[in-house]
Protein backbone atom coordinates (compact mmCIF):
# COMPACT_ATOMS: atom_id res chain seq x y z
CA UNK A 1 0.00 0.00 0.00
CA UNK A 2 2.41 3.05 1.15
CA UNK A 3 5.37 1.08 -1.55
CA UNK A 4 3.08 2.88 -4.18
CA UNK A 5 3.31 6.27 -2.43
CA UNK A 6 4.22 9.04 -3.54
CA UNK A 7 6.00 11.12 -0.98
CA UNK A 8 7.33 14.88 -1.00
CA UNK A 9 10.30 15.82 -1.50
CA UNK A 10 11.66 18.23 1.26
CA UNK A 11 12.20 21.48 1.00
CA UNK A 12 15.07 21.88 2.95
CA UNK A 13 17.15 25.05 4.38
CA UNK A 14 19.93 25.90 5.44
CA UNK A 15 19.50 24.83 9.34
CA UNK A 16 18.41 21.23 8.05
CA UNK A 17 20.46 20.44 4.82
CA UNK A 18 23.13 18.31 6.46
CA UNK A 19 20.26 15.84 7.50
CA UNK A 20 18.93 15.47 4.08
CA UNK A 21 22.77 15.07 3.07
CA UNK A 22 23.06 12.50 5.47
CA UNK A 23 19.97 10.64 4.43
CA UNK A 24 20.92 10.25 1.31
CA UNK A 25 24.21 7.96 2.28
CA UNK A 26 21.34 6.36 4.45
CA UNK A 27 22.32 7.92 7.60
CA UNK A 28 19.47 9.49 9.81
CA UNK A 29 20.83 12.17 11.85
CA UNK A 30 19.88 13.94 15.19
CA UNK A 31 21.25 16.77 16.53
CA UNK A 32 22.57 16.73 20.42
CA UNK A 33 23.74 19.78 22.22
CA UNK A 34 27.31 19.24 24.18
CA UNK A 35 26.40 22.42 26.27
CA UNK A 36 23.52 20.32 28.19
CA UNK A 37 23.74 16.87 26.48
CA UNK A 38 20.13 16.71 25.47
CA UNK A 39 19.43 15.34 21.97
CA UNK A 40 16.86 16.72 20.13
CA UNK A 41 14.61 16.13 16.80
CA UNK A 42 13.72 17.43 14.29
CA UNK A 43 16.87 19.43 14.01
CA UNK A 44 18.12 22.77 15.40
CA UNK A 45 21.01 25.35 15.73
CA UNK A 46 19.96 26.46 18.75
CA UNK A 47 19.44 23.80 21.65
CA UNK A 48 15.25 23.73 22.46
CA UNK A 49 16.77 22.97 26.20
CA UNK A 50 19.09 25.28 27.55
CA UNK A 51 19.49 27.82 23.85
CA UNK A 52 23.07 27.12 23.81
CA UNK A 53 24.54 27.17 20.05
CA UNK A 54 26.68 24.32 20.58
CA UNK A 55 24.60 22.05 18.74
CA UNK A 56 26.16 18.94 16.76
CA UNK A 57 24.94 16.29 14.12
CA UNK A 58 24.88 13.03 15.37
CA UNK A 59 24.36 9.91 13.79
CA UNK A 60 21.41 8.21 15.59
CA UNK A 61 20.92 3.93 15.89
CA UNK A 62 17.61 4.16 13.49
CA UNK A 63 16.34 2.11 16.35
CA UNK A 64 13.48 2.70 18.79
CA UNK A 65 10.05 2.15 20.37
CA UNK A 66 6.66 2.98 19.59
CA UNK A 67 5.37 5.74 21.42
CA UNK A 68 1.72 5.67 20.22
CA UNK A 69 0.07 5.16 16.73
CA UNK A 70 -2.98 5.56 14.62
CA UNK A 71 -4.23 4.21 11.31
CA UNK A 72 -5.55 6.27 9.44
CA UNK A 73 -8.18 4.23 7.24
CA UNK A 74 -10.26 6.93 5.48
CA UNK A 75 -7.95 8.62 3.39
CA UNK A 76 -7.41 9.10 -0.83
CA UNK A 77 -4.33 7.53 -1.00
CA UNK A 78 -5.19 4.41 1.20
CA UNK A 79 -4.71 3.64 4.84
CA UNK A 80 -1.67 4.58 6.67
CA UNK A 81 -0.49 4.35 10.60
CA UNK A 82 1.29 7.57 11.74
CA UNK A 83 2.71 7.08 15.02
CA UNK A 84 5.89 8.74 17.01
CA UNK A 85 8.62 6.34 17.79
CA UNK A 86 11.11 7.07 21.04
CA UNK A 87 14.43 6.55 19.51
CA UNK A 88 17.42 4.60 21.94
CA UNK A 89 18.76 8.15 21.73
CA UNK A 90 16.07 9.76 24.00
CA UNK A 91 13.65 11.80 21.31
CA UNK A 92 10.67 10.55 20.03
CA UNK A 93 9.81 11.54 16.30
CA UNK A 94 6.67 11.50 14.59
CA UNK A 95 7.04 8.75 11.14
CA UNK A 96 4.59 6.74 9.68
CA UNK A 97 4.96 2.68 9.84
CA UNK A 98 5.94 0.89 6.68
CA UNK A 99 6.00 -2.46 5.00
CA UNK A 100 4.10 -4.07 7.60
CA UNK A 101 0.77 -5.14 8.87
CA UNK A 102 -0.40 -2.14 9.75
CA UNK A 103 -2.87 -3.75 11.62
CA UNK A 104 -0.58 -5.52 14.04
CA UNK A 105 1.18 -2.56 15.74
CA UNK A 106 2.06 -2.16 19.06
CA UNK A 107 2.84 0.50 21.57
CA UNK A 108 5.95 -0.71 22.86
CA UNK A 109 7.23 -2.82 19.62
CA UNK A 110 10.31 -2.30 18.43
CA UNK A 111 11.42 -0.64 15.03
CA UNK A 112 13.81 0.27 12.69
CA UNK A 113 14.21 3.41 10.25
CA UNK A 114 14.13 2.49 6.57
CA UNK A 115 14.58 5.32 3.83
CA UNK A 116 11.71 6.30 1.28
CA UNK A 117 12.59 8.21 -2.09
CA UNK A 118 11.03 11.27 -3.03
CA UNK A 119 11.77 13.60 -6.07
CA UNK A 120 14.77 15.00 -3.76
CA UNK A 121 16.26 13.61 -0.68
CA UNK A 122 14.70 10.45 0.85
CA UNK A 123 12.06 10.36 3.96
CA UNK A 124 12.60 8.60 7.05
CA UNK A 125 10.04 5.88 7.86
CA UNK A 126 10.37 2.97 10.61
CA UNK A 127 9.07 -0.80 9.81
CA UNK A 128 9.28 -3.35 13.51
CA UNK A 129 12.81 -4.10 14.07
CA UNK B 1 -3.27 42.95 37.73
CA UNK B 2 -6.34 41.13 36.47
CA UNK B 3 -9.01 41.04 34.29
CA UNK B 4 -11.49 39.35 36.81
CA UNK B 5 -14.92 40.92 36.25
CA UNK B 6 -13.62 44.07 34.24
CA UNK B 7 -15.02 43.10 30.53
CA UNK B 8 -18.95 41.51 30.43
CA UNK B 9 -20.07 39.70 27.45
CA UNK B 10 -22.81 41.69 26.11
CA UNK B 11 -23.69 40.36 22.63
CA UNK B 12 -23.61 36.77 21.18
CA UNK B 13 -24.76 35.62 17.99
CA UNK B 14 -24.45 32.13 16.53
CA UNK B 15 -25.30 31.78 12.85
CA UNK B 16 -28.36 29.48 12.54
CA UNK B 17 -26.72 27.49 9.15
CA UNK B 18 -24.73 24.41 8.87
CA UNK B 19 -24.54 24.78 4.97
CA UNK B 20 -23.81 27.80 3.29
CA UNK B 21 -22.94 27.37 -0.44
CA UNK B 22 -24.86 30.59 -1.13
CA UNK B 23 -23.07 33.01 1.26
CA UNK B 24 -19.37 34.31 0.72
CA UNK B 25 -17.07 33.76 3.92
CA UNK B 26 -16.67 37.41 4.85
CA UNK B 27 -21.25 37.75 4.35
CA UNK B 28 -21.07 34.89 7.17
CA UNK B 29 -18.61 36.92 9.38
CA UNK B 30 -21.08 40.41 8.30
CA UNK B 31 -23.72 38.33 9.18
CA UNK B 32 -22.58 37.06 12.51
CA UNK B 33 -21.46 40.92 13.61
CA UNK B 34 -24.55 42.02 13.08
CA UNK B 35 -26.36 39.47 15.12
CA UNK B 36 -24.12 39.86 17.99
CA UNK B 37 -24.00 43.75 17.75
CA UNK B 38 -27.85 43.72 17.99
CA UNK B 39 -27.99 40.97 20.74
CA UNK B 40 -26.04 43.23 22.29
CA UNK B 41 -28.43 46.59 21.73
CA UNK B 42 -25.63 48.70 20.23
CA UNK B 43 -24.66 49.87 17.00
CA UNK B 44 -21.57 48.83 14.91
CA UNK B 45 -20.69 52.66 14.98
CA UNK B 46 -19.80 51.92 18.49
CA UNK B 47 -17.47 49.00 18.77
CA UNK B 48 -13.81 50.13 18.84
CA UNK B 49 -11.88 46.66 18.82
CA UNK B 50 -12.06 43.93 16.45
CA UNK B 51 -10.67 40.09 16.83
CA UNK B 52 -10.80 37.70 14.42
CA UNK B 53 -8.43 34.83 13.40
CA UNK B 54 -7.11 33.13 10.31
CA UNK B 55 -10.92 32.32 9.19
CA UNK B 56 -11.10 36.29 8.33
CA UNK B 57 -10.60 36.74 4.32
CA UNK B 58 -7.39 38.37 4.61
CA UNK B 59 -7.20 39.01 8.02
CA UNK B 60 -7.85 42.19 10.49
CA UNK B 61 -7.82 45.28 8.34
CA UNK B 62 -9.87 44.26 5.27
CA UNK B 63 -12.43 42.44 7.91
CA UNK B 64 -12.83 46.41 9.72
CA UNK B 65 -12.96 47.80 5.80
CA UNK B 66 -15.47 44.90 4.75
CA UNK B 67 -17.71 45.25 7.83
CA UNK B 68 -17.77 49.04 7.62
CA UNK B 69 -16.45 49.56 11.18
CA UNK B 70 -16.45 52.93 12.46
CA UNK B 71 -12.55 53.21 11.86
CA UNK B 72 -12.86 57.09 13.58
CA UNK B 73 -13.19 55.31 16.55
CA UNK B 74 -11.96 51.78 16.11
CA UNK B 75 -8.12 51.76 17.86
CA UNK B 76 -7.54 48.16 19.23
CA UNK B 77 -7.36 44.88 16.95
CA UNK B 78 -6.39 41.45 17.61
CA UNK B 79 -5.77 38.81 14.89
CA UNK B 80 -4.51 36.34 17.02
CA UNK B 81 -4.82 32.93 15.43
CA UNK B 82 -4.60 29.55 17.59
CA UNK B 83 -6.83 27.38 15.25
CA UNK B 84 -10.38 26.22 17.26
CA UNK B 85 -9.53 27.61 20.37
CA UNK B 86 -8.49 31.41 19.01
CA UNK B 87 -12.06 32.95 19.91
CA UNK B 88 -11.41 31.67 23.29
CA UNK B 89 -8.22 33.95 23.56
CA UNK B 90 -10.00 36.94 21.83
CA UNK B 91 -12.55 37.07 25.11
CA UNK B 92 -9.86 36.96 27.58
CA UNK B 93 -7.33 39.63 24.98
CA UNK B 94 -10.32 41.73 24.60
CA UNK B 95 -10.79 41.73 28.53
CA UNK B 96 -6.94 43.01 28.81
CA UNK B 97 -7.41 45.78 26.55
CA UNK B 98 -11.04 46.99 27.95
CA UNK B 99 -9.11 46.85 31.23
CA UNK B 100 -6.26 49.00 29.95
CA UNK B 101 -9.10 51.59 28.45
CA UNK B 102 -7.69 50.25 25.25
CA UNK B 103 -10.97 49.72 23.77
CA UNK B 104 -14.65 49.43 25.24
CA UNK B 105 -16.70 47.55 22.72
CA UNK B 106 -14.86 44.67 21.23
CA UNK B 107 -16.34 42.54 18.42
CA UNK B 108 -14.76 38.91 17.82
CA UNK B 109 -15.93 37.42 14.34
CA UNK B 110 -15.75 33.20 13.45
CA UNK B 111 -16.87 32.09 10.15
CA UNK B 112 -16.49 29.72 7.06
CA UNK B 113 -17.39 27.16 5.07
CA UNK B 114 -15.36 24.18 5.34
CA UNK B 115 -18.91 21.68 4.32
CA UNK B 116 -18.75 23.87 1.32
CA UNK B 117 -15.57 23.64 0.12
CA UNK B 118 -11.60 23.32 1.01
CA UNK B 119 -10.25 25.60 3.35
CA UNK B 120 -6.98 27.29 2.75
CA UNK B 121 -4.00 25.76 3.68
CA UNK B 122 -1.78 27.18 6.93
CA UNK B 123 1.50 28.51 6.66
CA UNK B 124 4.17 25.76 7.14
CA UNK B 125 6.14 25.86 10.30
CA UNK B 126 9.54 24.84 10.56
CA UNK B 127 8.66 21.26 11.37
CA UNK B 128 7.28 20.79 7.94
CA UNK B 129 10.01 19.13 6.19
CA UNK B 130 9.76 16.52 9.00
CA UNK B 131 6.37 16.12 9.25
CA UNK B 132 3.61 16.88 6.95
CA UNK B 133 4.79 13.98 4.60
CA UNK B 134 3.28 10.95 7.39
CA UNK B 135 0.00 13.00 7.06
CA UNK B 136 -1.44 13.85 10.20
CA UNK B 137 -4.50 14.94 10.38
CA UNK B 138 -7.40 16.01 13.12
CA UNK B 139 -8.26 12.51 13.06
CA UNK B 140 -5.20 10.55 13.44
CA UNK B 141 -3.09 13.40 15.64
CA UNK B 142 -6.38 12.77 18.25
CA UNK B 143 -6.47 9.06 17.58
CA UNK B 144 -2.46 8.64 18.70
CA UNK B 145 -3.38 10.38 21.90
CA UNK B 146 -6.54 8.24 22.74
CA UNK B 147 -4.71 4.97 21.42
CA UNK B 148 -1.88 6.35 24.54
CA UNK B 149 -4.26 7.07 26.48
CA UNK B 150 -6.31 3.92 27.00
CA UNK B 151 -2.18 2.38 26.79
CA UNK B 152 -1.24 4.44 30.14
CA UNK B 153 -4.80 4.17 31.79
CA UNK B 154 -7.07 1.90 30.63
CA UNK B 155 -9.34 4.07 28.79
CA UNK B 156 -12.11 2.50 26.70
CA UNK B 157 -13.65 2.85 23.51
CA UNK B 158 -17.33 2.79 25.51
CA UNK B 159 -15.84 5.39 27.90
CA UNK B 160 -15.11 7.45 24.77
CA UNK B 161 -18.11 6.66 23.55
CA UNK B 162 -20.27 7.95 26.39
CA UNK B 163 -19.03 11.30 25.65
CA UNK B 164 -20.92 11.42 22.46
CA UNK B 165 -23.62 9.98 23.68
CA UNK B 166 -24.10 12.83 26.24
CA UNK B 167 -23.76 15.48 23.28
CA UNK B 168 -26.96 13.57 21.26
CA UNK B 169 -29.28 13.41 24.19
CA UNK B 170 -28.57 17.31 24.51
CA UNK B 171 -28.98 17.88 20.03
CA UNK B 172 -32.13 16.43 20.44
CA UNK B 173 -33.25 19.59 21.61
CA UNK B 174 -31.53 21.86 19.29
CA UNK B 175 -33.48 22.87 15.94
CA UNK B 176 -30.17 23.94 14.01
CA UNK B 177 -28.27 20.67 15.41
CA UNK B 178 -26.78 18.54 12.55
CA UNK B 179 -27.45 15.16 14.13
CA UNK B 180 -30.61 15.52 16.30
CA UNK B 181 -30.25 11.53 16.65
CA UNK B 182 -30.17 9.99 20.34
CA UNK B 183 -27.27 7.55 19.93
CA UNK B 184 -26.40 4.81 22.08
CA UNK B 185 -23.08 3.44 23.06
CA UNK B 186 -23.14 0.62 20.28
CA UNK B 187 -23.99 2.84 18.24
CA UNK B 188 -21.05 4.75 18.36
CA UNK B 189 -18.68 1.33 18.83
CA UNK B 190 -20.53 0.04 15.48
CA UNK B 191 -19.70 3.45 13.73
CA UNK B 192 -16.45 2.64 11.33
CA UNK B 193 -13.22 3.07 12.52
CA UNK B 194 -12.04 6.42 10.97
CA UNK B 195 -8.68 6.76 12.77
CA UNK B 196 -7.64 3.90 15.68
CA UNK B 197 -9.14 4.00 18.19
CA UNK B 198 -11.58 6.21 16.53
CA UNK B 199 -14.90 5.45 15.14
CA UNK B 200 -16.80 7.79 13.18
CA UNK B 201 -19.23 9.05 15.83
CA UNK B 202 -16.48 10.06 17.90
CA UNK B 203 -15.88 12.39 15.27
CA UNK B 204 -17.39 15.97 15.20
CA UNK B 205 -19.44 17.11 12.24
CA UNK B 206 -18.08 19.33 9.04
CA UNK B 207 -20.48 22.88 9.36
CA UNK B 208 -19.99 25.80 7.78
CA UNK B 209 -21.39 28.53 9.86
CA UNK B 210 -20.07 30.94 12.63
CA UNK B 211 -20.30 33.19 15.56
CA UNK B 212 -20.31 36.45 17.10
CA UNK B 213 -19.33 38.22 20.64
CA UNK B 214 -19.66 41.52 22.17
CA UNK B 215 -17.28 41.91 24.71
CA UNK B 216 -17.52 45.38 26.89
CA UNK B 217 -16.81 46.95 29.91
CA UNK B 218 -18.90 46.69 33.29
CA UNK B 219 -20.74 49.95 33.16
CA UNK B 220 -21.63 49.71 29.67
CA UNK B 221 -22.84 46.24 30.04
CA UNK B 222 -24.95 47.71 32.95
CA UNK B 223 -26.20 49.83 30.47
CA UNK B 224 -27.91 47.51 27.95
CA UNK B 225 -30.99 44.96 28.19
CA UNK B 226 -29.53 41.93 28.33
CA UNK B 227 -28.45 39.53 31.73
CA UNK B 228 -25.17 40.27 33.02
CA UNK B 229 -21.94 37.64 32.10
CA UNK B 230 -18.77 38.80 32.96
CA UNK B 231 -16.05 36.87 32.54
CA UNK B 232 -13.89 36.08 36.06
CA UNK B 233 -10.77 34.20 34.82
CA UNK B 234 -8.86 33.52 31.93
CA UNK B 235 -5.85 31.23 31.04
CA UNK B 236 -3.83 30.24 27.94
CA UNK B 237 -1.07 28.16 26.95
CA UNK B 238 0.80 26.23 23.90
CA UNK B 239 1.99 22.36 24.02
CA UNK B 240 4.04 20.92 21.57
CA UNK B 241 6.64 17.65 21.30
CA UNK B 242 9.77 20.41 21.88
CA UNK B 243 12.36 18.96 20.55
CA UNK B 244 10.77 15.17 21.14
CA UNK B 245 11.73 15.16 25.01
CA UNK B 246 9.67 13.41 27.41
CA UNK B 247 7.08 12.92 24.79
CA UNK B 248 3.24 12.76 26.76
CA UNK B 249 0.29 13.09 24.56
CA UNK B 250 -1.66 11.92 27.12
CA UNK B 251 -2.43 15.62 28.58
CA UNK B 252 -2.76 19.24 26.62
CA UNK B 253 -1.81 22.65 27.15
CA UNK B 254 -5.07 22.55 29.72
CA UNK B 255 -3.20 21.65 32.58
CA UNK B 256 -1.66 25.14 32.44
CA UNK B 257 -4.48 27.34 31.14
CA UNK B 258 -7.41 25.63 33.53
CA UNK B 259 -5.07 26.18 36.95
CA UNK B 260 -4.33 29.78 35.24
CA UNK B 261 -8.24 30.57 34.98
CA UNK B 262 -9.13 28.80 38.08
CA UNK B 263 -7.04 30.44 40.02
CA UNK B 264 -7.80 34.32 38.55
CA UNK B 265 -11.37 33.67 39.23
CA UNK B 266 -10.59 32.43 42.19
CA UNK B 267 -13.20 29.28 42.10
CA UNK B 268 -12.09 25.36 41.92
CA UNK B 269 -13.80 22.74 39.29
CA UNK B 270 -16.32 21.92 41.54
CA UNK B 271 -17.97 25.21 41.61
CA UNK B 272 -18.66 24.71 37.73
CA UNK B 273 -22.28 23.93 37.23
CA UNK B 274 -22.31 24.14 33.54
CA UNK B 275 -18.86 23.75 30.73
CA UNK B 276 -18.55 23.78 27.72
CA UNK B 277 -15.56 21.98 26.20
CA UNK B 278 -14.17 21.62 22.91
CA UNK B 279 -15.02 18.32 21.50
CA UNK B 280 -13.30 17.99 18.49
CA UNK B 281 -13.38 14.54 19.28
CA UNK B 282 -14.49 12.89 22.34
CA UNK B 283 -10.90 11.99 23.26
CA UNK B 284 -10.73 15.78 23.52
CA UNK B 285 -13.22 16.23 25.82
CA UNK B 286 -12.25 13.07 28.15
CA UNK B 287 -8.56 14.61 28.20
CA UNK B 288 -9.41 18.01 28.85
CA UNK B 289 -11.80 17.15 31.30
CA UNK B 290 -9.05 15.48 33.33
CA UNK B 291 -6.55 18.47 32.54
CA UNK B 292 -9.21 20.95 33.61
CA UNK B 293 -9.08 19.35 37.12
CA UNK B 294 -12.66 17.96 37.05
CA UNK B 295 -11.31 14.70 37.87
CA UNK B 296 -7.44 13.36 37.95
CA UNK B 297 -5.54 12.44 35.37
CA UNK B 298 -6.40 8.61 33.99
CA UNK B 299 -10.31 8.82 35.56
CA UNK B 300 -11.46 10.66 32.74
CA UNK B 301 -12.96 7.38 31.65
CA UNK B 302 -14.75 7.14 34.70
CA UNK B 303 -15.95 10.31 34.90
CA UNK B 304 -17.51 10.59 31.68
CA UNK B 305 -19.31 7.14 31.65
CA UNK B 306 -23.08 6.60 32.66
CA UNK B 307 -24.00 9.67 31.54
CA UNK B 308 -22.24 11.93 33.50
CA UNK B 309 -22.19 14.82 31.24
CA UNK B 310 -26.22 14.62 30.49
CA UNK B 311 -27.90 18.02 31.40
CA UNK B 312 -30.42 16.73 34.22
CA UNK B 313 -29.04 13.53 34.63
CA UNK B 314 -25.07 13.89 35.20
CA UNK B 315 -23.12 16.12 37.76
CA UNK B 316 -21.32 17.97 35.33
CA UNK B 317 -23.92 18.88 32.43
CA UNK B 318 -21.24 20.02 29.09
CA UNK B 319 -22.06 21.28 25.67
CA UNK B 320 -25.95 21.24 26.23
CA UNK B 321 -26.50 22.92 22.48
CA UNK B 322 -25.34 19.45 21.22
CA UNK B 323 -21.65 20.71 20.45
CA UNK B 324 -19.15 19.61 18.08
CA UNK B 325 -20.02 16.49 18.07
CA UNK B 326 -24.06 16.82 16.98
CA UNK B 327 -24.26 20.83 16.15
CA UNK B 328 -22.04 22.33 14.31
CA UNK B 329 -17.96 22.81 14.11
CA UNK B 330 -18.13 25.83 12.27
CA UNK B 331 -14.70 26.54 10.22
CA UNK B 332 -13.31 23.43 11.84
CA UNK B 333 -12.95 25.39 15.15
CA UNK B 334 -15.18 25.32 18.28
CA UNK B 335 -13.86 27.81 20.61
CA UNK B 336 -16.99 30.04 19.61
CA UNK B 337 -19.43 28.30 20.21
CA UNK B 338 -18.19 26.95 23.54
CA UNK B 339 -18.42 30.45 24.82
CA UNK B 340 -21.50 30.70 22.98
CA UNK B 341 -23.65 28.07 24.53
CA UNK B 342 -21.95 28.67 27.92
CA UNK B 343 -23.75 32.40 27.70
CA UNK B 344 -26.95 30.79 26.51
CA UNK B 345 -26.84 28.93 29.88
CA UNK B 346 -25.83 31.59 32.31
CA UNK B 347 -28.41 34.05 30.56
CA UNK B 348 -31.15 31.28 31.36
CA UNK B 349 -31.45 31.00 27.45
CA UNK B 350 -30.62 27.31 26.86
CA UNK B 351 -33.13 25.22 25.65
CA UNK B 352 -35.38 24.60 29.20
CA UNK B 353 -34.76 20.51 28.54
CA UNK B 354 -30.69 20.93 28.95
CA UNK B 355 -30.83 23.97 30.70
CA UNK B 356 -28.89 24.03 34.21
CA UNK B 357 -31.07 25.49 36.89
CA UNK B 358 -29.36 28.17 39.06
CA UNK B 359 -26.64 28.22 36.46
CA UNK B 360 -23.96 31.18 37.55
CA UNK B 361 -20.47 29.83 36.90
CA UNK B 362 -19.72 28.12 33.49
CA UNK B 363 -16.64 27.24 32.16
CA UNK B 364 -15.53 27.43 28.29
CA UNK B 365 -12.24 26.00 26.93
CA UNK B 366 -11.22 24.84 23.93
CA UNK B 367 -7.58 23.75 22.00
CA UNK B 368 -6.83 24.83 18.37
CA UNK B 369 -4.36 23.07 16.46
CA UNK B 370 -3.65 19.43 16.57
CA UNK B 371 -3.75 17.56 19.92
CA UNK B 372 -1.45 14.96 19.08
CA UNK B 373 1.22 17.53 17.17
CA UNK B 374 1.28 20.68 18.83
CA UNK B 375 -1.46 22.93 20.00
CA UNK B 376 -2.74 25.98 21.61
CA UNK B 377 -5.62 25.93 24.64
CA UNK B 378 -8.14 28.51 26.42
CA UNK B 379 -9.87 28.45 29.28
CA UNK B 380 -12.55 31.23 30.39
CA UNK B 381 -14.58 31.88 33.29
CA UNK B 382 -17.70 32.64 33.08
CA UNK B 383 -19.93 34.32 36.14
CA UNK B 384 -23.99 35.22 36.02
CA UNK B 385 -24.12 38.43 37.84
Amino acid sequence: MSEAKKYPAPVTNPETAAFWDAAKQGKFMIKRCTACGEAHYFPRSICPFCYSDKTVWEQASGEGTIYTWSLMRKSPTGPYAIGYVTLKEGPSVQTNFVDCDLEKLKIGQKVKVVFKPTDGAPLPFFTPA
Amino acid sequence: MTIKGKAYIAGIYEHPTRHAPDKSTAQLHAEVAKGAIEDAGISKDDVDGYFCAGDAPGGAWPMVDYLGLNTKKLRHVDSTETGGCSYIIHLGHAAEAIAAGKCSIALVTLAGKPRTGVMPPRAAGAEVDFESAYGATTHNAYGMCAMRHMHDYGTTSEQLAWIKVAASHHAQYNPHAMLKDVVTVEDVLNSPMISDPLHRMDCCVVSDGGGALIVTTPEIAKSLKKPLVRLIGHGEAMKGPRGGKDLDLTYSAGVWSGPRAFEEAGITPKDIKYASIYDSFTITVLMQLEDLGFCKKGEGGKFVADGNLISGVGKLPFNTDGGGLCSNHPVNRGGMTKILEAVRQLRGEAHPKVQVRNCDLAIAHGTGGLLGVRHAASTAILERV
